[in-house]
């Protein structure tokens, strides 16, 4: 399940405005950021510059390298998890999961945190009060833009499979409670 | 007395009942009613069915319109100078105007014609003739860019051009002066001994669209006016009108308006060919320029060429023919299916179509009335099939919707007459306003027309707009040709004289247009691709500014160092690289032209100041919010002045 998060992106941030009828955005991959057309992360930079944001440069994104190294790591032991057939372990990968779950999320809201509140302060438009942090999920005016953030295949896999996880140590709880009234 | 009386009030009567009947047959029901406006109505953010590629004459450029509402949605530079974008007067574009003469910046341009597969319009390439210079351009369809202009050489006025053979083989081009070949200092009066014509074949690189002269024909002094490709069984053939066979060579509109038939020449290029490869041509010195785009710096190139294979048709049997054809034909058009030629014999009171099935019979049986220089004359009742009577006054050029119709126009009477292919009888005809010339059916020329529309492109438009002072606009009139009758249901005005056009679905090419250039693969040698990269050198007088353009600053906006007698050259990059997005380039006292520089383009301006001071250069295409702060300075010092050159000090 968590191959997903490798083979899909995670998060997509979609920037609707009337003059980009072809579409302006980004994926947030577990490794890369990608434009939805070739040069939009390009384009996005472009406008942000008008009001001071930092320019968004995957290659200055540390969790970039070691998001995939950790989900791997995460990925391997829950298969050995898997084979495992006991529930302690079980239950130790779903904390494990869920806490790299979590501190991602956490990070990916620090990250639009800092990007939309840490502004140039030579920034040619400034508008008082004005953030531009991007919503975690859901949509948000900024400007003239409407910025849409919600999670991708590669993002919502990793929660199925937390489910999935929970599901199957209730399922072995109660084949364990049978064995013991057998025995 | 009386008798006279009563024959004079017969007579009044007489007049009147005609003039009103001509009156009401004259009426135009159709003409901007309800059904008509909706006909051409394209709601604001719809897109039209039809790009539509114009002539523009003496503007010497294409403008494109869509169909059928009519808008203008751009101009191509071709053959004039355009301050507009810096076409023609930048270093990257004006090698492309180039010629044996010299530079010509401007020309006659006539005759739009889409590259072809199969008889079809494919939507890569258009071109066209320059009449005066004796040019051809090719058009790229996916930039809207003049990409290359070809010279031709040993010809007079490149009229019957660039009409294109089935796969694009070959465009075709001929001299509608004829002239002394090679050129030399005669006297006029000595035409008939000196003056001769010629007809080119310009081979089309298939992949890359690319033009070389493939071979000429040399053919007797006549005028050669217009042109069609033979397709289907008639592929492999090219067919040429002429007037002037009486060699007139002053007043011409009486003088060679003597005969009543002059001829179509029909010119078997497969033949040639096989005589090309026979080693029957001979080379002739004859000097002439190409001027290519170089796809990756997209920078002109000019070259000088100095020969060309000629052949001779009376070393090569079989390669022309001549069918009479009354008289001083213009256009000729070859139905879709290929079998019918349609001569518009301009003077004649009739359209003659000839048969080419019966054209080949008569070449096969000899049915010859003469020879003109090696060139048998056929008979002209073997291979006419047909004359279109009652065709209106002046018929210049047919075009076909594909559904057996034909549709031609006729300049003196001022009129649309549609008349059906087999049977020659006109079925419908139509008033235009005023002086029709051209007329034009989407993919009318082709093997397989869309049909839908007629566009009549007139001359003349008098009272139909809004006078304008002595110089009136030409104008295009569309109208529909899906019904049995005619329907008028729109006029526009053009820019120049919208001389032919030519009509393409839009499907077939607005998925190719190119929205920017990547910018990792300019290779323009003085490209900057990022900012860090800025630099200003000088080589002796030249001074060469590597710049940088992106919303909203030039990099970089202060250069300090430049003297007077120094030649400045900015190269400027365009680092935009999204949709809709070029910048202008322009500096105070620049007597040249404004750059328009697309997304990862660079265009380079020259520039000479000639006082000192401080000169302010800025974008010229409202380019963001931030616009009008896109701008910098120039310090001009005097000539041997100390100063090292600076930027951004």
């Amino acid at each position: 399940m968590l191959i997903a998060a490798f083979i899909f992106p995670l998060w997509s941030i979609e920037l609707a405005a009337p003059q980009y009828p072809e579409g302006l955005g980004f994926y947030i991959h577990i490794d890369k950021l990608s434009g939805f057309n070739e040069n939009d992360l390009n384009t996005i930079n472009g406008l942000n510059h008008y009001i001071g944001m930092q320019k968004i440069e995957p290659g200055s994104i540390a969790e970039l390298e070691y998001m995939p190294v950790i989900v791997g790591t995460v990925m391997i032991l829950g298969l050995i998890a898997f084979f495992i057939r006991k529930k302690a372990v079980r239950i130790i990968w779903l904390v494990l999961l869920a806490v790299v779950l979590a501190a991602g999320v956490a990070d990916f809201y620090i990250w639009g945190y800092n990007y939309g509140h840490n502004l140039d302060p030579k920034a040619a438009i400034k508008v008082p009060g004005m953030t531009y942090q991007p919503p975690l999920i859901g949509s948000k005016k900024l400007l003239n833009i409407e910025a849409l953030s919600l999670p991708h295949a590669g993002g919502i896999a990793p929660l199925l499979s937390l489910l999935l996880a929970g599901y199957s140590i209730f399922l072995m709880g109660k084949k364990e409670g049978t064995d013991e009234k057998v025995a | 007395m009386k008798n006279r009386s009563l024959f004079s009030t017969a007579a009044i009567l007489f007049a009147v009942i005609i003039t009103l009947g001509f009156i009401s047959g004259c009426g135009n029901p159709d003409m901007g009613t309800g059904d008509a406006a909706s006909r051409v109505y394209v709601a604001p953010g719809k897109y039209d069915k039809y790009y539509y590629f114009m002539s523009g004459g003496f503007s010497g450029q294409v403008t494109v319109y869509a169909i059928p509402s009519g808008r203008l949605i751009k101009t191509i530079p071709v053959f004039s100078q355009h301050p507009e974008n810096g076409y023609g007067y930048n270093e990257e574009t004006k090698s492309m105007l180039n010629t044996s003469h010299g530079f010509a910046p401007w020309d006659d341009a006539h005759h739009p014609e889409f590259s072809m597969t199969d008889g079809k319009p494919d939507g890569r390439w258009l071109f066209i003739n320059g009449n005066n210079t004796p040019r051809i351009a090719r058009i790229s369809l996916t930039t809207f860019e003049t990409e290359e202009i070809l010279e031709i050489p040993n010809s007079a006025g490149n009229h019957a051009s660039p009409f294109i053979t089935e796969n694009s083989e070959y465009i075709v081009a001929a001299t509608r002066f004829s002239v002394p070949i090679p050129n030399k200092d005669v006297a006029i009066n000595s035409y008939k001994n000196n003056f001769k014509g010629t007809v080119s074949f310009v081979k089309l690189d298939q992949e890359s669209g690319k033009m070389s002269i493939g071979f000429q024909i040399l053919v007797p002094g006549f005028n050669y006016d217009l042109a069609h490709a033979g397709k289907g069984p008639s592929h492999g053939w090219a067919f040429f009108t002429s007037y002037n066979s009486e060699q007139a060579n002053s007043l011409l509109e009486v003088n060679a308006s003597q005969k009543d038939k002059d001829f179509i020449a029909a010119v078997n290029w497969k033949l040639a060919e096989k005589y090309l490869k026979e080693g029957k041509a001979k080379k002739l010195n004859s000097t002439y320029y190409r001027n290519r785009m170089d796809e990756s710096t997209r920078i002109a190139g000019s070259e000088q060429l100095n020969e060309v294979n000629v052949l001779d048709p009376r070393e090569c049997p079989g390669l022309v023919y001549y069918m009479p054809t009354p008289k001083s034909p213009h256009g000729v058009d070859v139905d879709p299916s290929g079998e019918y030629i349609v001569g518009g014999g301009k003077l004649s009171t009739v359209i003659p179509v000839h048969s080419f099935t019966k054209m080949l019979d008569a070449i096969e049986k000899k049915k010859f009335d003469g020879e003109i220089e090696g060139i048998p004359v056929l008979s002209y009742d073997a291979t006419i099939a047909g004359e279109v009577k009652d065709c209106g006054l002046g018929p210049l050029h047919t075009e076909f919707d594909g559904k057996g119709f034909a549709y031609t126009s006729a300049f003196v009477s001022s009129e649309v007459v549609k008349w059906k292919l087999g049977t020659w009888e006109v079925v419908d005809r139509i008033p235009v306003y005023y002086s029709i010339g051209h007329l034009s059916i989407p993919g009318g020329d082709s093997k397989e027309p869309w049909g839908e529309y007629v566009i009549a492109l007139n001359k003349i438009t008098k009272d139909r707009y809004l006078p304008t002072g002595p110089e009136l606009c030409q104008s295009a009139q569309l109208i529909d040709i899906s019904g049995d009758k005619m329907k008028i249901l729109l006029d526009f005005p053009t820019m120049g004289e919208p001389h032919y056009a030519q009509g393409i679905a839009a499907e077939v090419i607005q998925k190719n247009s190119v929205k920017f250039f990547k910018i990792a693969e300019n290779k323009h040698p003085y490209a900057t691709k990022s900012e860090k990269d800025i630099k200003i050198t000088r080589d002796g007088n030249n001074v060469h500014v590597y710049m940088t353009a992106i919303r909203s600053h030039f990099a970089p906006d202060n250069i300090e160092g430049v003297k007077i007698g120094d030649k400045v050259y900015f190269h400027v990059t365009n680092l935009e690289q999204d949709w809709d997005l070029p910048h202008g380039f322009a500096i105070k006292g620049q007597n040249t032209a404004e750059l328009l520089i697309m997304p990862g383009e660079t265009r380079t301006l020259t520039w000479e100041p000639k006082s000192e001071g401080i000169f302010p250069f800025y974008c010229t295409d409202f380019c963001s919010a931030l616009h009008q702060e896109m701008q910098g300075y120039v310090r001009v010092s005097p000539a041997g002045s100390a100063g090292e050159l600076v930027i951004n000090k």
